[in-house]
């Protein structure tokens, strides 16, 4: 059964108020983002601003400490363990290192969630799987080892796998981070093309400023701990915000911090004061 | 003073939250729904991953043990003109304590550390999370078939020691130290009971091959996602099974062959 639309609510997922903590650390502070059905969204900003642990906690892979997360109008915190994987069935996530299953081949890596879930004759998985993987440019390959494969090839077969059961929400965790200008390039375009091609709801985590607003129609920018600009991409572009300028302009100086907190320096060097030294000095 | 007295509690807190998790895992590998498709397929590979696999390290040192306790027993009873009783001697000892226990440590160094360092590294390279995100619970897919794996390939690996042991102690007790066959044979034939000796052999392997398994599984699920961590993990499951496998066997052992 697909998200509900009776409420025909454009939002697939709304997050609402949403707070969460690792140890001492907050991640998020009352965070709300909607995203919308059928729309590429992007949620963009520094490395460790918690864009990874969003997607996360969306999968409710992390419970978050306060606040809802609605998917196709449930909240996903209250479903008990079963409803939860009956959720995640309508949920493709692409991961940051393809995360194939290594002692499968990948035929049986994009066949593996047809297997557990349905009870298809093996002729149609068969179709299925390379249909998949003709879309991925990878239909050759489906007879080796994930270990064999480039990083690039190993997401876009990660990428068949994740839409082999025709989601309705597919997540992307830092899709173009180490690959080169052309797998980037061929990952942006299955991105776009497949969003269309099936009618899905995507949400792309990257940093990767320029091909992430090419693909995006919708993008959230989050940092310390709260979104700091959101809008479609020429908004966002177009931002007044220091903060958004200087991430969306790679800038070294501005308002995001390139040292992690920490002491006073010279007291960690146990430096003497300058003027004491500098009295020394003369007095010599 | 005070520094230790919170480094006690910390460490307290820590082993009584790792016993909780542990238990939770267990619980609920346990008590969820069996997968009737898939889970015999699964629990056949993981029975031939975590038994076959084992078979040469159980057979070669079943062999060798045999051999040394024959060696040892006929030293000691021959001074006393009993060395007839070998027999009674080495199945009695491999039945009930050798061959369910050391098969166990072989068990838990070789299939347990391999499970806890399959396991770890799928989580390092997120398989375990990608996995949940497909809809498929990892502690059904991957925890549950290795559990039962581990506690239908013990027994059977203790019974394999048990016959290569009592083999190797025949080669050396009769062909070697020429002790008379017949009464090697009727001797242990005389002394073994079934449900004493056998079953009771076969119940220990059972509660150790599910308490290694158990700890092996656990430490892969709960190691923490780095390199060290990797190793760290596979080195509490040897350390952690071996302690547990020896409480358990002392325990096991009062219960079932106690005085009185």
């Amino acid at each position: 059964m697909p998200f509900q639309h009776i409420d025909m609510n454009p939002h697939l997922i709304e997050v609402r108020h949403l707070s969460f903590n690792r140890g001492t650390h907050c991640v998020f502070n009352d965070v709300d983002i909607d995203i919308v059905r059928g729309k590429i969204t992007a949620i963009m900003g520094p490395s460790g601003s918690g864009k990874t642990t969003l997607l996360r906690l969306i999968g409710r892979q992390l419970v978050a400490d306060k606040g809802a997360i609605h998917l196709g109008g449930k909240d996903i915190l209250t479903l008990n363990r079963k409803e939860l994987f009956e959720v995640r069935r309508k949920i493709g996530m692409l991961f940051q290192s393809g995360a194939l299953f290594t002692d499968l081949t990948i035929y049986e890596n994009v066949a593996f969630p047809l297997r557990v879930h349905t009870k298809l004759s093996e002729t149609m998985i068969h179709d299925l799987v390379l249909m998949k993987l003709q879309a991925v440019g990878l239909r050759g390959a489906c007879d080796l080892m994930p270990r064999e494969l480039s990083g690039g090839m190993a997401r876009r077969v990660a990428l068949a796998r994740a839409v082999v059961l025709d989601p309705e929400l597919i997540m992307y965790d830092e899709p173009f981070t180490g690959q080169d200008p052309i797998s980037k390039g061929i990952l942006a375009q299955l991105i776009r093309s497949l969003n269309s091609a099936l009618n899905l709801t995507s949400i792309v985590v990257s940093h990767d400023v320029q091909l992430t607003a090419n693909i995006a129609d919708y993008i959230y920018v989050i940092a310390d701990a709260k979104v700091i600009a959101h809008g479609t991409p020429d908004d966002v572009m177009n931002s007044n915000d220091a903060r958004v300028r200087q991430f969306i302009h790679g800038l070294a100086d501005g308002p995001v911090p390139f040292n992690y907190p920490a002491p006073n320096y010279s007291q960690d060097l146990q430096l003497e004061p300058v003027v004491k030294f500098a009295q020394e000095s003369v007095s010599c | 003073m005070l520094n230790f007295l919170q480094r006690l509690g910390a460490t307290t807190l820590e082993i009584i939250s790792v016993l909780g998790r542990a238990s939770i895992f267990w619980w609920r590998v346990i008590v969820s729904v069996p997968d009737w498709r898939n889970g015999p397929n699964l629990l056949i590979r993981q029975i031939y991953f975590v038994g076959v696999y084992s078979l040469v390290i159980i057979i070669v040192s079943g062999l060798f043990i045999g051999m040394v306790l024959a060696l040892q027993g006929y030293t000691v009873l021959v001074r006393f003109g009993a060395d007839q009783a070998l027999g009674e001697l080495v199945s009695l000892s491999l039945l009930r304590e050798l061959g369910p226990v050391v098969a166990a440590l072989l068990f838990a160094g070789r299939a347990g550390s391999a499970l806890t360092a399959e396991i770890a590294l799928m989580k390092v390279n997120d398989q375990l999370a990608a996995m949940e995100m497909i809809g498929v619970d990892p502690l059904k897919r991957i925890a549950r078939p290795r559990l039962w794996a581990g506690m239908i390939a013990m027994p059977l690996l203790a019974l394999i020691f048990n016959t290569v042991a009592i083999w190797g102690a025949v080669v050396v007790g009769v062909y070697w130290l020429h002790v008379d066959s017949g009464s090697f044979w009727a001797n242990m034939q005389h002394s073994v009971e079934f449900n004493e000796d056998v079953l009771n052999g076969l119940i220990k392997s059972v509660i150790f091959g599910a308490v290694a398994s158990w700890i092996a599984v656990f430490q892969g699920y709960d190691a923490v996602p780095t390199s060290e961590g990797i190793s760290a993990a596979t080195t509490r499951t040897v350390v952690y099974s071996s302690l547990a496998i020896l409480a358990m066997d002392f325990l096991l052992t009062a219960i079932m062959f106690g005085v009185g």
